[in-house]
């Protein structure tokens, strides 16, 4: 008990006396549990990314308006009152991140991991977005353009990134496999087919 | 302590794989108590939620994790709603056998703003009827000075040049609706920035960062 963080224990604390209060019930938080371990989540992301690498119409029409098209899937979670997809390019790689707090597409990507609201990432990928993307395992060559998208209101981003090569003729449930929650956030590229092989 | 872009000093990004969503149960005890909080009213809106996490203790911000943040924020928002008292708290820590201070990082206010109105429609998405200030392309400049309080423009990018890229209608105003002072709807935009704009000539030349402000942030950029 004495290794757990305090805000462990506080939690805890503050738990039990909202359940005295009836404001709380203990299911309540096992129904959080299962809401966002299994149903929302970035699986619903990976299919609107899939869907948009083999239907050019479903690509024009999320990128004109992210909320609108994604509401197509009717995934749980909620919609997005305004999404903006931006779209991987050879010429140019988007970023996202929130630097004021964590606000993050829950809709189609579930809840954000942990460095994605962490003071590292926050607070460097707007000053030095190139260096913390290698960092991170992306390297991207010094003409690609990089644009960072600070989510600074109530407008929800999501990255679009370039359909693998060797994917030809694979169907979308094939394909949402190669797409990470990294990628969907700018943090990685899509998997490549012998990554998952 | 929450307004961290642009900061220097962090180091690597700490990825690991296949990170759970919870990492432990109390994490979703914790969400769980962000919506018993919420639906006890004692925080009407999210920009309420997002003022207290940012009126935590400090040192905690930089070190509780997600949700010790949501967790400094949330007791804040239930004692100054009346819903709890500090003795409670305290001694519901004692019974677990920890001193009332313990990982404690809530800094309710003795006078705490008034709670507001209730949302007036779901969203925060608002239709305004005076026209935006500004069109695409319109060159703007970021007011240059925070302010005490709520607001959703960074210090990095204060009293800084960049260009309209998008317009996005009407949102109910962050600034005024953690405060208690009604939503007030202004025009968003999202306004892009070159690197070496926010950071100086050193910054990556190929390298555009883009806000999405308020129109009372912007003025017009005649320089």
């Amino acid at each position: 008990m004495n290794d757990r963080p305090p805000q462990a224990v506080r939690a805890e604390a503050l738990e039990d006396l909202l359940m005295e209060k009836g404001l709380l019930k203990g299911s309540d938080v096992d129904a959080v549990i299962q809401r966002y371990t299994e149903r929302v989540g970035p699986m619903n992301g990976a299919r609107v990314v899939a869907r948009a690498w083999v239907d050019e119409d479903f690509r024009a029409r999320l990128l004109e308006d992210g909320a609108a098209t994604v509401a197509e899937f009717d995934f749980e979670g909620g919609q997005t009152e305004r999404l903006v997809v931006k779209a991987n390019s050879d010429e140019e790689h988007h970023a996202v991140v929130c630097t004021l707090c964590s606000c993050y597409p829950w809709a189609v990507l579930g809840l954000p991991p942990a460095w994605y609201k962490d003071p590292e990432y926050r607070s460097r990928i707007v000053r030095e977005p190139r260096l913390v993307l290698a960092e991170m395992g992306l390297q991207l060559a010094p003409e690609v353009a990089i644009r960072v998208w600070d989510s600074s209101a109530e407008v929800r981003y999501l990255v679009l990134p370039q359909r693998p090569a060797g994917t030809d003729g694979w169907d979308e449930a094939a394909l949402a496999g190669l797409v990470s929650r990294d990628s969907m956030i700018g943090a990685a590229l899509a998997r490549r087919p012998e990554e998952v092989a | 302590m929450h307004d961290l872009g642009g900061r220097q000093g962090f180091g690597r990004v700490d990825r690991p794989a296949n990170e759970p969503v919870f990492h432990a149960r109390w994490e979703a005890a914790v969400f769980a108590i962000m919506q018993a909080t919420a639906g006890a009213g004692a925080f009407l809106n999210v920009d309420r939620f997002r003022h207290a996490i940012e009126r935590m203790e400090p040192r905690a911000y930089l070190t509780h994790g997600y949700y010790g943040r949501w967790l400094g924020g949330l007791e804040t928002l239930l004692i100054e709603a009346g819903l709890l008292t500090r003795e409670e708290l305290a001694a519901a820590l004692q019974a677990k056998g920890f001193p009332a201070e313990h990982g404690r990082a809530a800094r309710p206010e003795a006078q705490p703003d008034p709670p507001g109105p209730p949302p007036s429609a779901a969203g925060t998405r608002r239709e305004l009827e005076r026209p935006a200030k500004f069109a695409l392309e319109n060159r703007v400049r970021t007011l240059a000075h925070g302010r005490h309080g709520h607001t959703r423009l960074p210090a990095y990018a204060r009293n800084r040049a960049g260009r309209i890229v998008a317009r996005h209608g009407g949102w109910v105003f962050p600034d005024t609706n953690a405060h208690g002072l009604g939503e007030q709807p202004q025009h968003l935009y999202t306004v892009g920035f070159r690197a070496q704009e926010l950071f100086g000539p050193e910054a990556d030349a190929a390298v555009e960062i883009h806000l999405d402000l308020f129109e009372p942030y912007l003025l017009e950029d005649n320089t």
